[in-house]
């Protein structure tokens, strides 16, 4: 059996074909203004990756915040239970997952069949997303693939008492006035975003095995901030954090196609 | 060299009364304000205001408090010693070195209102560099209750600053540019400042007019302060204050969303806070207990 999941978010816009619980192909295209046309063009690049045409897919599934832009999808399955899904089928004792993604970030109570128990999201506001590190790098004239280990070589973090991603680029100009070296800045920032996304997993409660998705989890500064600030280890799909929605898409479609 | 020009940056004044002869005066007092983004110093003589400057809070506020008064003071002959009482307020006030008193942003903010749009005031909006606050008063700039935003730049001068550099569109031209669309276009995210921003980069791609996105923006950022100001309870009459209140595009949408007007402003909307702290300092002078 051929399934897809297509996962439309604020930045990205993401496509997985899966065959018989294997992963023929994966492919990511920036979602810009126009997310049904990302959408369709994301579909196509993977077919074509896989070698396959849309006739041979049983079943495609849409997600993420755009996931009604996905007007050839069969179904629709919140990026809630999308990722839920597929962290579990990965990582089998997971309980929390953690998502953060460019405009959003949320925290997920499943249990062992991937079923959402829980949840928490922030979507109103940048504060612990990944633009809210874009517009840090920015501030900080470094690009967002630096942020992360220049981070890790932060000796002493300073508190940043702004919340809000407007106000903390203008602490991070004067902290860079007070010449406070850019590397604990960065780990500065980290920590105050880690403290914003752990209230959120408090808020679900924490339950082992703690598991992180979306496209921050390339960040290996923010990720180990998150881990001090929850005191335990994180769970990082190795090869693709930011695919393990559309990869539960790709799952779910599979119960749907096998019920039809 | 490519000069970078910086359309966030508003005009920085200074001001004195000709009329006023400050030897004359029996009381002097000054108010200081040190917010997140501007500093005000106002002076007054007895019962008027006879000089006041608003500036940008540099990044160290003692300076800014300082700086603010000597500008203030400028070709005066006034110096700090001639001044009976001096009170600080605003989110620097308990910088201000040489000030005999601090007293919060809230209660100066009320008593300035009052004094600058007279009694009849009882809600104020005071929409400022990194917060805005909805201010209930009674008749004598007496605060009744209020409510705050401080923790989201959403609705404030930071954010507008923001979406000025973005558009390339100087600050002070905002308010007016953004009238000048033929129809009122749906405001655009009225949550965050940088979720408005990738927003409008998209409209303007998708062949949006600069005008049309500030429309877009001011009419999200006045939705923004009405529902501060429907949850407090609106009172007339109504005063807007702070640096956003200069924005006729913001202040328009929010008076016909409101549909209460705001009461024309007679002095700077900046210096209410100041202000409020020099009427503050009169009276301690007053109850001689200015020192």
């Amino acid at each position: 059996m051929i399934t897809a999941g297509i996962d439309v978010g604020n930045k990205n816009t993401r496509a997985l074909i899966l065959k018989d619980g294997e992963v023929l192909a994966r492919s990511l295209v920036p979602s810009g203004f126009d997310q049904k046309k990302a959408a369709r063009d994301v579909f196509d690049a993977t077919l074509k990756r896989a070698g396959i045409s849309e006739a041979d897919v049983d079943y495609t599934m849409a997600t993420g915040t755009g996931q009604e832009k996905v007007t050839f999808a069969h179904g629709r399955v919140t990026e809630v239970s999308s990722a839920a899904r597929g962290a579990v089928k990965i990582f089998p004792g997971a309980r929390t997952v953690i998502d953060v993604g460019a405009e959003e970030g949320r925290a997920i109570k499943t249990d062992e069949k991937g079923k959402v128990m829980d949840f928490a999201i922030n979507e109103k506001c940048a504060a612990g997303t990944g633009s809210f590190v874009e517009s840090m790098s920015r501030a900080l004239e470094v690009t967002l693939e630096e942020m992360g280990p220049l981070s890790l070589n932060g000796e002493n973090s300073v508190p940043m008492n702004a919340q809000c991603a407007v106000f903390a680029e203008s602490e991070v100009i004067s902290l860079i006035h007070s010449r406070i070296p850019k590397e604990d800045i960065a780990k500065s920032i980290h920590e105050a975003m880690a403290s914003r996304i752990s209230s959120m997993v408090r808020r679900v409660g924490i339950q082992k095995d703690v598991v992180m998705l979306g496209g921050v989890a390339y960040n290996k500064g923010f990720v180990e901030a998150l881990e001090e600030d929850l005191e335990l280890k994180l769970l990082i799909p190795e090869d693709y954090p930011e695919y393990i929605s559309a990869f539960g898409a790709a799952l779910v479609a599979v119960d749907k196609a096998g019920s039809k | 060299m490519v000069e970078v020009k910086e359309f966030w940056r508003w005009k920085e004044y200074n001001w004195k009364n000709p009329d006023i002869q400050w030897k004359d005066a029996a009381v002097i007092t000054a108010g200081v304000d040190v917010g997140s983004v501007s500093s005000q110093a106002v002076v007054m003589c007895d019962n008027e205001i006879y000089a006041f400057a608003n500036m940008r809070t540099g990044s160290d506020s003692p300076n800014g408090a300082l700086n603010a008064m000597k500008w203030a003071l400028e070709d005066t002959g006034m110096t700090l010693d001639d001044i009976h009482c001096k009170v600080g307020t605003g989110y620097g006030r308990v910088n201000v070195p040489f000030a005999d008193r601090a007293i919060t942003e809230i209660a100066c903010h009320a008593k300035g209102a009052n004094y600058m749009y007279g009694p009849t005031v009882r809600t104020i909006m005071d929409m400022g560099g990194q917060d805005c606050k909805a201010i209930r008063c009674d008749e004598k700039g007496k605060v009744v209750s209020f409510l705050m935003n401080d923790k989201c730049a959403a609705g404030t001068g930071r954010g507008m600053e923001s979406f000025a550099s973005l558009l390339g569109v100087s600050i002070e031209e905002v308010g007016e540019l953004s009238l000048q669309v033929e129809e009122e276009p749906p405001p655009v995210s009225n949550t965050c400042v940088v979720f408005a921003k990738t927003e409008a980069t998209g409209l303007l791609r998708s062949g949006w007019s600069t005008e049309k996105v500030l429309a877009a923006y001011c009419s999200a950022m006045a939705h923004r302060v009405v529902s501060l100001l429907e949850r407090i309870g609106m009172e007339e009459d109504f005063a807007i204050t702070g640096g956003i209140a200069k924005n006729v595009g913001v202040v328009s949408r929010l008076e016909k969303e409101l549909g209460v007007k705001a009461l024309k402003p007679r002095y700077d909307t900046q210096i209410a806070g100041a202000m409020g702290a020099a009427l503050f300092a009169k009276a301690l002078v007053e109850k001689g207990e200015n020192r």
